[in-house]
């Protein structure tokens, strides 16, 4: 089968790549453009490990196609950092120890930045529900949801 | 051993060293690895739970356009043939519904399912056998025509591959002194690990026949020595490189893709990538044993346990080797008794083989024991954590599996919770709680470490413990304490095969305390060649140098006019005294000190829909000392959400033909965010002294007393008890219905 | 005279004997001895683990044992 070209913009970056019809922006972002930050844990949209930001919206990567990423803006994990030095919420997760095999820990960070970026004072409650999307099998939630609460007050005070 | 006091970097919150990597999306894990050329692979599942494989043909599938390489069972060496090698890839029968049959390289992923659709297997279907009940019925299928009960031949062959019996003084005499007796049974379902990283493997393998395999995995060395195992090959023909690894809590001690993929790359001449989704993780890896525990427990009014018996039966799933050994020897761990009846079964059904899972066969039956042991709480009417303080193990005591107790911390922990202000706090109306114990053995065994000193005194520690939940960051600061210099300045790397010496896996909480013993030990190393290095520079004895805070000294009293020299000092210099700074230890530990907990729980519950709610959870657990308490309570946290999740709704549900019907994330449903509270930790540090720094393991504990803990909540709360877990909504509001 | 106690899985090879008293200084020494009661029997315990005076040792080849030594053959345990 005929590959299909798209055209779209990944953190920032003008890309071109060739994708089959039947493959996943996971699949895109990870095979051809070898951004391999982001994470397939179940490939059915319910555990979070592939969730990157398109157009500004939160999505798992495997449940869209990769030629719907054409003419779209396309965030992952590899663009969360700033220019010189770590976002406050990565840095807040190392802090916390909230991670501790680091296979969830990239889609945790690009929801929680996301979450930050619409309510920069989110409650415990709401920390725990817009990250429910997001599956970890190590920590409990606790330190995570601590290590957002601490990013948020930061940027509370830094702002 | 070193006085808490004294110590400057152990129990300090440092960031892992390979922090950054993780958080950028830079760590590279099982499925992130590619090699120019690399094909991949994928494998052809039986589509019945039991069933003779009468032929495999993979002709139409090597003659697909893109296809390299096809292979069954019989492509595998008759004299690897053994279970794992069987699991790996079915010969004469298929056991378990999701069970490999054939496996295939193409070009793309896709095309490589494609071309498993054009493999005909002639199957004949067999009657499953998917529960206890059935498998140890009289006239019970067989699914393994060749398995006696303990091997023994003189009775008929049984899906019992073993039975096993630990028994001390007279129940019967026990259970005529008890005021109270309480019997129950109960059943905990099949659960899965469920870490979020797939299985995955790349393999290379080139004309001289050596092999190399990247995967994900807790024991790059049993990786090595399994797949020649399967292969028929020599460990010294492959070498296995670990990534990073995406959980595991077990299930990643064993292999499933290694030796396919070596076999395919060797016919195909090409790398051969194969990575599972997450429906092959769900049917076809290691889940964890269901269970039926009978449990018999006597007391007197003044909280004495007079008796107790245990009656254990565990799913092995295929194959013998059910976790039923360490559930026998845990169910009575805590409690100092004089008669006690304990039998366990290790029962063979048609489901997946069992992997290890976190305490791998106590979750279960500790969950029965500590139900039963609230009853008898609750029957007496005394305080749960008193009734347990009463009959405490602890130093000295018989345990129930034969020796006594070296130092123990369950009367610590007790006496912690006891005075908790989580414990002593009212719960408010509609409140249940429920209190359990928890108890885990750990495991020493085999590691080695070296640490090497680079010219500006950097410190690099080479090991081989998969790093699965921080221990990069526990070896650096046992470094940092031991060697005296600050922890930013070392770094831990997890060696493959050929890059460090032998390691077993990560895994039996032995990570931080038998890999961190070598560590510590290489250290020590370093610190000797130091002090000679020293001594040669000044022109001293060895005997005359001291090594302080990094540095070293002459002794107090040595008459020399020396600065002191730090470890960056004898480093750069190092040329001059003798070559480079390399320390190594190699050891095989004993004495991992075992570790118990107590958690307990409030939950309430909604009666319209069946749905517990968790309130709060509060842990505490003897971890000897904590190196990292920020990774120690990560440890307690995590494992008493995995607990609270095969409690309240982690299950396998089968269908009558032994299909899975929940094989994905949505229905196989763990806890997310919403449903936790924060898991409030307490450590007690007794420590071991089997160790220089007093490390107990701590991995494996905290799942254990969350799954009675949140049974004797939801009792609490009810009124009654429901058995079997889990507790999820469907089954507490059938249960409110029957009883209204 | 150290006691060594067999659990019930080990039975097979020991004429279904669980307890006995045994003059030995190490843990080579009783395997020795026990194998020389029951030919074959160093193979299984070799797979075995043994507690020695309550501490536990999944490979207890170089271990010591006193005259009054408590010895306790064992599952192996394995770890999660």
């Amino acid at each position: 089968m005929k590959k299909i070209h798209v055209s779209t913009t990944v953190n920032g970056q003008q890309e071109e790549a060739l994708c089959e019809v039947h493959q996943s922006l996971l699949d895109l972002l990870r095979d051809e453009l070898g951004l391999t930050g982001t994470k397939e844990g179940c490939g059915t949209g319910d555990c979070g490990a592939c969730t990157v930001l398109l157009d500004g919206r939160l999505v798992c990567s495997c449940l869209v196609l990769g030629v719907e990423a054409e003419g779209k803006e396309v965030t992952t994990i590899e663009g969360i950092a700033e220019p010189d030095s770590l976002h406050v919420v990565q840095q807040k997760f190392l802090e916390h120890a909230a991670l501790q095999c680091g296979i969830c820990t990239p889609g945790f960070i690009v929801a929680a930045k996301a979450l930050l970026d619409k309510n920069p004072d989110p409650d415990e409650t709401t920390i725990r529900y817009w990250l429910a999307g997001n599956l970890c099998r190590c920590t409990g939630y606790d330190k995570i949801v601590r290590a957002v609460q601490d990013a948020a007050q930061e940027l509370a005070q830094s702002s | 051993m070193a006085e808490a006091v004294d110590l400057k970097a152990i129990g300090t919150r440092p960031i892992r060293p390979d922090g950054v990597d993780k958080v950028t999306g830079r760590a590279n894990f099982g499925a992130d690895m590619t090699l120019p050329g690399m094909v991949h692979a994928k494998v052809l599942r039986s589509p019945y739970a039991h069933a003779r494989i009468k032929n495999v043909d993979l002709s139409k599938a090597l003659e697909m356009d893109g296809v390299f390489a096809a292979i069954c069972g019989r492509d595998l060496p008759e004299e690897g043939a053994n279970d794992l090698s069987i699991n790996i890839l079915a010969r004469d029968k298929a056991l378990y519904h999701g069970h490999a049959v054939a496996a295939v390289a193409a070009r793309t992923p896709a095309l490589a399912e494609q071309a498993l659709d054009l493999i005909e297997v002639d199957y004949e279907e067999l009657h499953p056998v998917l529960s206890i009940d059935d498998a140890i019925a009289d006239g019970a299928t067989l699914v393994n025509e060749n398995m006696y009960t303990n091997g023994d031949r003189s009775q008929p062959p049984s899906n019992v591959a073993a039975k096993q019996k630990f028994e001390r003084g007279d129940v019967e005499k026990g259970f005529a002194e008890a005021d109270v007796v309480v019997e129950e049974s109960y059943r905990v379902p099949t659960a899965h690990q469920g870490y979020i990283e797939p299985h995955a493997c790349i393999a290379t393998i080139n004309e001289a026949g050596r092999a190399t395999v990247w995967c994900c995995t807790q024991g790059q060395f049993d990786v090595r020595s399994m797949t020649a195992g399967v292969l028929n090959k020599k460990v010294s023909d492959i070498k296995v490189i670990p990534s990073e690894i995406g959980g595991g809590f077990g299930g990643k001690t064993t292999i499933y893709l290694e030796p396919v993929a070596v076999k395919l790359s060797e016919i195909s001449g090409r790398p051969v990538k194969m990575v599972m989704n997450r429906e092959e993780v769900f049917r076809a890896t290691g889940p964890t044993s269901a269970t039926l525990c009978r449990i018999k427990v006597g007391a007197k009014n003044d909280g004495t346990i007079t008796a107790a018996t245990a009656w254990l039966a565990y799913e092995a799933g295929a194959f013998p080797g059910a976790p039923v050994g360490p559930g026998c020897m845990s169910v009575l761990a805590p409690y100092n008794l004089e008669n006690l009846l304990i039998e366990g079964l290790d029962v063979v059904v048609n489901k997946p083989k069992v992997a290890a899972y976190r305490a791998p066969g106590a979750p279960q039956s500790m969950h029965a024991m500590e139900c039963t042991i609230d009853e008898v709480a609750r029957k007496i009417g005394m305080d749960p954590i008193d009734l347990r303080l009463k009959n405490a193990a602890d130093e000295g005591t018989v345990a129930p599996y034969g020796p006594r107790f070296p130092a123990i911390g369950l009367v610590e922990c007790l006496k912690a919770a006891r005075e908790h202000p989580n414990y002593l706090s009212e719960k408010g109306e509609g409140v249940g709680r429920g209190v359990a114990v928890g108890f885990w053995f750990n495991i020493g065994m085999q590691s080695s470490a070296e640490v090497r000193i680079a010219e500006n005194g950097a410190v690099t520690i080479m090991e081989g413990s998969p790093d699965i939940g921080g221990s990069r960051a526990s070896m650096c600061l046992m470094a940092a304490e031991t060697l005296g210099v600050s922890y930013e300045t070392i770094n831990a790397h997890v060696g493959d095969t050929e890059a460090t010496g032998f390691c077993n896996v990560t895994g039996g909480s032995r990570t931080t305390f038998a890999t961190g013993l070598a560590v510590v030990q290489a250290c020590e190393d370093i610190i000797a060649q130091c002090k000679e290095r020293a001594a040669l520079t000044w022109d001293l004895d060895v005997d005359q140098v001291d090594w302080e805070d990094g540095k070293a000294v002459p002794k107090p009293g040595v008459n020399a006019d020396v600065q002191p020299l730090s470890l960056a000092d004898i480093a750069r210099s190092a040329g001059r005294t003798g070559g480079p700074l390399l320390g190594r230890a190699s050891l095989n530990a004993q004495g991992p000190g075992a570790s118990f907990s107590v958690n307990w729980t409030d939950v309430t519950l909604d009666r319209d829909t069946g749905k517990v709610d968790v309130l709060a959870f509060t842990a505490v657990q003897d971890a000897g000392r904590a190196i990292h308490p920020a990774y120690v309570e990560g440890q307690m946290q995590g494992g008493a959400v995995q607990g609270l999740g095969w409690a309240l709704n982690e299950e396998y549900i089968y269908d009558q033909k032994g299909v899975m019907e929940n094989a994905g994330f949505l229905d196989y449903r763990v806890p997310v965010a919403s449903d936790m509270p924060m898991i409030e930790c307490q450590i007690v540090e007794v420590p071991n002294p089997s160790h220089p720094y007093g490390v107990r393991g701590v991995g494996e504990t905290p799942i254990v007393a969350p799954l009675a803990a949140t049974s004797n909540a939801v009792r609490d709360v009810l009124g009654y008890r429901i058995n079997d877990l889990p507790l999820s909504p469907p089954r507490v509001l059938a249960s409110l219905d029957e009883s209204n | 005279m150290a006691k060594v106690v067999f659990p019930d899985h080990l039975l097979t090879h020991t004429n279904g004997e669980r307890e006995l008293n045994i003059e030995c200084n190490s843990f080579r020494s009783l395997v020795r001895a026990l194998d020389a009661k029951w030919p074959g029997i160093e193979d299984v315990l070799s797979k075995t683990a043994v507690a020695i005076d309550g501490q536990i040792y999944q490979d207890a080849w170089l271990e010591r044992i006193g005259p009054n030594s408590e010895v306790f053959f064992m599952q192996r345990i394995e770890g999660g």
